[in-house]
């Protein structure tokens, strides 16, 4: 048996404890007389200490220690909640949040102690320090251990202490509240196991490591150790609330002649030990079941599954819509029809399934924001509220990954830039405190993400300055910039409007990289900005990577697939219709100006096979964010459900292929990614 | 370091012998994935000359290269006999193709002579050593050294 067995559950569940904490801690900075609330806080504080106790990591554990003694303190109305303690607490769980951080990587805790905090923590106690430690003291107070030894087993233990070994009983108790017993009692035993030998233990070892006991150990320990070694040894284990080392010698000249009559005593003791022991355990049960129920109700039953098995599931289900793809093609007749009709409800059912299964709330991302709007709001002395709708929203798990880091960008720039100082909020006649809204919700086949203020708003003129700075444009051009082209602007790289750079923002590497990562998991983001009332982002996402609804359309002798849901309208023109604007080729489309891509040309398709000798071109017309533009193809084949493929390692730096797809007929078709090519 | 073990050790090893431009290769059995015959291969635009396109293998999407325009022969000529060769790579597959897959051979390590110069056209660095098959003279090519060779040429020029 190993502790690294329990490292993965381990980790999990800090993570959430440490997520249950800081909600609940964010919640009692607003209702600080909650009992409720502080008796949650408490239970994962002393959850967490626990469990990293047994795992052995000591850091952790001091620091959980020092926070439950504060939180107990709270409890018992010896200390009141202020936003200096909801500070100091804060931080400790950062640095809590740092220690497994840095365990999920090296499976270590690593060496940082956070001393200051520690003490900062002590200091909230005052004089309760000198309380606590005698309460530890009083504690190990000494009981028998209940190990049962046979004439010849201390004929045994007679001849090791003549060789001039040293034989001790150890008698140990761990704490009640100790979460994985099995773990804790392995640790012990490895430990002793590096000063001497276990020769008897009370449970069996291999009770020991199926967690058949209750929380007393009793150990006779052959060593060449002092007594001293064992006691600090021991009582350096976490969780470990007795430890009592005897020389087993007194014991041994004292039974010599009265051997019999202390067998018997033994056994009593021990049938009233074991008594005892049932109870306590019964009590355990019971308690554990009652609480059971009660999660039961707040919960439905889950399994954790690792995510690689859910990839594999959706790997089969595409191959299962590819192979349906090509019997459609490849079957007509009208007797296999129905069948087939069936096979594609269950194979779009099944799809839809494993999807759901793939898909979480946005809730995982979105929890940990309450946090950091409070800590951002503190750094720039505003007040801010958000306000969250819709965490309930589900997308792929693949996209929930990566979502994170820019819509903490966006929540960023909301509170740095947006809204405005309370000062500044009072004298345009608005509340002191600014809202930033973050709403989440499904539409159609995208889940859309909204981050609003009702801050200041963008100033245009100050964009269009910063614009010419930067060289995006020049000054001539600036002038005429609508204010829609200028919100495109400050998605450019190292644009930034603050006119101060604070360590919240402001360094001109946010919205660009923003724009990157939402279109990399093939989404966008638009911006809408009133000055005096407020800016809001809004993020489309698809709701799936895997399992796209597509266009497929002939570029010459090239068959190609181009995303549904970017695609506006498909127009067929006529070759007169195209006007030369600054050398770019365009189009009039219901009064707008529209520019158009070749895309033969772009793509590098055989000109010969492009060559279209009609009057009429077929242009398919793509929407990207306000920006709209034409592609010109030779032919349209049809919608299809397509199945998204990588192009591999080698080919994956080529921008304007999104990736491949695998046809009916066992061919590749290849996906344009349009936003690379308008 | 491998390849000089695979010499000096007294051993037979089964190699896949095909053509390329009237001269014959080998290839350690070991290393390949399968032989297919030329299937519909989508070109990709903006890809290097030598990459053929991509095609599909039981559902995986694996580039193919043309062996001769990697090695500067002549140009590419498909024939009926042409085939594709997939090398096995773990965490990703190429394929290259070849005029003619001839047979399998047991070669015994002593039969098989390292070089110090190459008299084909393939450089001294992609080649393994020279195998005798009665009095035909085969060259082994050292294939993932050629491919890595090509991972790296590849994803640096597409930068």
């Amino acid at each position: 048996m190993d502790v690294s067995q329990y490292l993965q559950i381990f980790i999990e569940e800090s993570r959430e404890h440490l997520q249950n904490l800081n909600d609940n801690l964010l919640q009692l900075e607003n209702n600080p007389e909650n009992m409720n609330i502080l008796n949650e806080i408490f239970r994962a504080a002393h959850t967490l200490k626990g469990m990293s106790g047994t795992m052995g990591y000591n850091n952790m554990q001091k620091l959980t220690h020092t926070m439950e003694s504060v939180l107990a303190e709270i409890r018992t109305g010896n200390v009141s909640v202020n936003s200096k303690l909801v500070d100091v607490l804060f931080k400790s769980l950062d640095a809590l949040e740092n220690y497994i951080n840095v365990i999920t990587e090296t499976g270590k805790e690593g060496t940082k102690e956070y001393k200051a905090l520690i003490s900062d923590l002590s200091s909230l106690l005052e004089s309760k320090g000198e309380k606590i430690k005698n309460e530890v003291k009083a504690e190990s107070r000494v009981t028998n251990g209940s190990i049962t030894l046979d004439s010849s087993e201390t004929e045994y233990i007679k001849g090791v202490l003549n060789q001039g070994k040293k034989v001790y009983t150890i008698n140990m108790q761990i704490d009640e509240g100790c979460l994985l017993k099995g773990a804790r009692a392995y640790l012990i035993t490895k430990n002793m196991q590096d000063f001497g030998e276990i020769y008897k233990s009370n449970p069996t070892l291999k009770d020991m490591e199926e967690e058949k006991f209750g929380f007393d150990l009793s150990f006779i320990v052959i060593s060449l150790d002092e007594r001293r070694v064992f006691e600090e040894e021991l009582s350096s284990i976490a969780e470990v609330v007795k430890v009592e080392v005897i020389d087993f010698i007194s014991n041994v000249k004292a039974d010599d002649n009265k051997n019999e009559v202390k067998k018997e005593k033994i056994v009593t003791i021990e049938a009233v030990e074991e008594n005892k022991q049932d109870e306590i355990d019964n009590q355990d049960e019971k308690t554990e079941e009652k609480s059971l129920d009660d999660k039961k109700q707040l919960s439905s039953k889950t399994v954790r599954v690792d995510i690689s098995r859910l990839d594999n599931l959706m790997n089969l289900v595409s191959e299962l819509i590819i192979v349906k793809t090509r019997l459609e093609e490849e079957v007509k007749t009208s007797e296999s029809n129905e069948a087939l009709e069936y096979l594609e409800r269950v194979t779009t059912n099944l799809h839809d399934a494993v999807m759901k299964v793939r898909m979480v709330p946005v809730e995982r991302v979105f929890n940990r924001f309450p946090r950091m709007i409070r800590d951002l709001a503190q750094n720039l002395s505003k007040s801010i509220v958000l306000k969250m709708t819709g965490e309930d929203t589900e997308l792929d798990r693949t996209v929930i990954d990566e979502i994170g880091e820019p819509l903490i960008h966006l929540l960023r720039n909301a509170a740095d830039h947006g809204l405005e100082i309370p000062e500044e909020r009072v004298k345009s006649g608005k509340v002191k405190q600014g809202v930033i809204n973050l709403r989440a919700y499904q539409d159609g086949n995208n889940v859309v993400i909204e981050v609003e203020d009702d801050g200041k708003g963008i100033n245009y003129d100050k964009v269009r300055r910063k614009a010419v700075e930067v060289g995006a444009v020049s000054a001539e051009l600036a002038v005429n910039l609508s204010q829609g082209e200028l919100l495109q602007l400050i998605f450019a790289p190292s644009f930034s409007t603050a006119d101060q750079i604070t360590n919240v923002s402001g360094r001109g590497v946010g919205l660009d990289v923003v724009k990157t990562k939402i279109e990399a998991l093939g989404g966008n983001v638009e911006v809408k900005s009133e000055v005096g009332k407020g800016t809001k982002f809004i993020v489309r996402l698809p709701l799936t990577l895997a399992i796209i609804q597509a266009l497929m359309v002939n570029i010459g002798k090239e068959r190609y697939a181009i995303p549904l849901n970017i695609i506006q309208t498909i127009e067929d023109i006529n070759v007169t219709d195209i006007k030369h604007i600054q050398k770019r080729e365009t189009i009039l489309l219901r009064d707008k100006v529209i520019p158009i891509v070749r895309l033969g040309r772009e793509l590098g398709v055989s000109e010969e096979k492009s060559e279209n000798k009609t009057n009429t071109l077929t242009i398919v017309i793509t929407k990207k964010g306000e920006r709209e533009t034409g592609f010109v193809i030779d032919s349209l084949i049809g919608e299809q459900e397509i199945v998204i493929k990588s192009l591999g390692k080698y080919l994956a730096s080529i921008k304007m292929i999104a990736g491949a797809t695998i046809l009916g007929n066992g061919e590749v078709a290849l996906i344009l990614d349009i936003n690379m090519l308008v | 370091m491998n390849n000089e073990k695979v010499i000096n050790a007294s051993e037979v090893k089964q190699y896949i012998i095909f053509n390329l431009a009237e001269e014959e290769y080998g290839i350690n059995i070991e290393e390949i994935e399968s032989i297919n015959r030329i299937q519909g291969i989508t070109r990709v635009p903006k890809a290097p000359t030598y990459i053929n396109g991509v095609i599909n293998v039981r559902g995986d999407i694996i580039p193919v290269m043309s062996l001769r325009k990697k090695l500067n022969f002549e140009e590419d000529t498909f024939t009926n006999s042409s085939r594709i060769i997939i090398i096995k790579k773990q965490d990703a597959s190429i394929a290259i193709i070849v005029d003619k897959v001839k047979e399998v051979v047991g070669l015994d390590s002593k039969s098989v002579e390292s070089v110090q110069e190459s008299n084909t056209k393939i450089g001294i660095d992609y080649i393994k050593g020279v195998g005798k098959i009665g009095n035909r003279i085969v060259t082994i090519i050292n294939i993932s050294k050629l491919i890595e060779n090509i991972e790296e040429e590849l994803i640096v020029g597409l930068r």
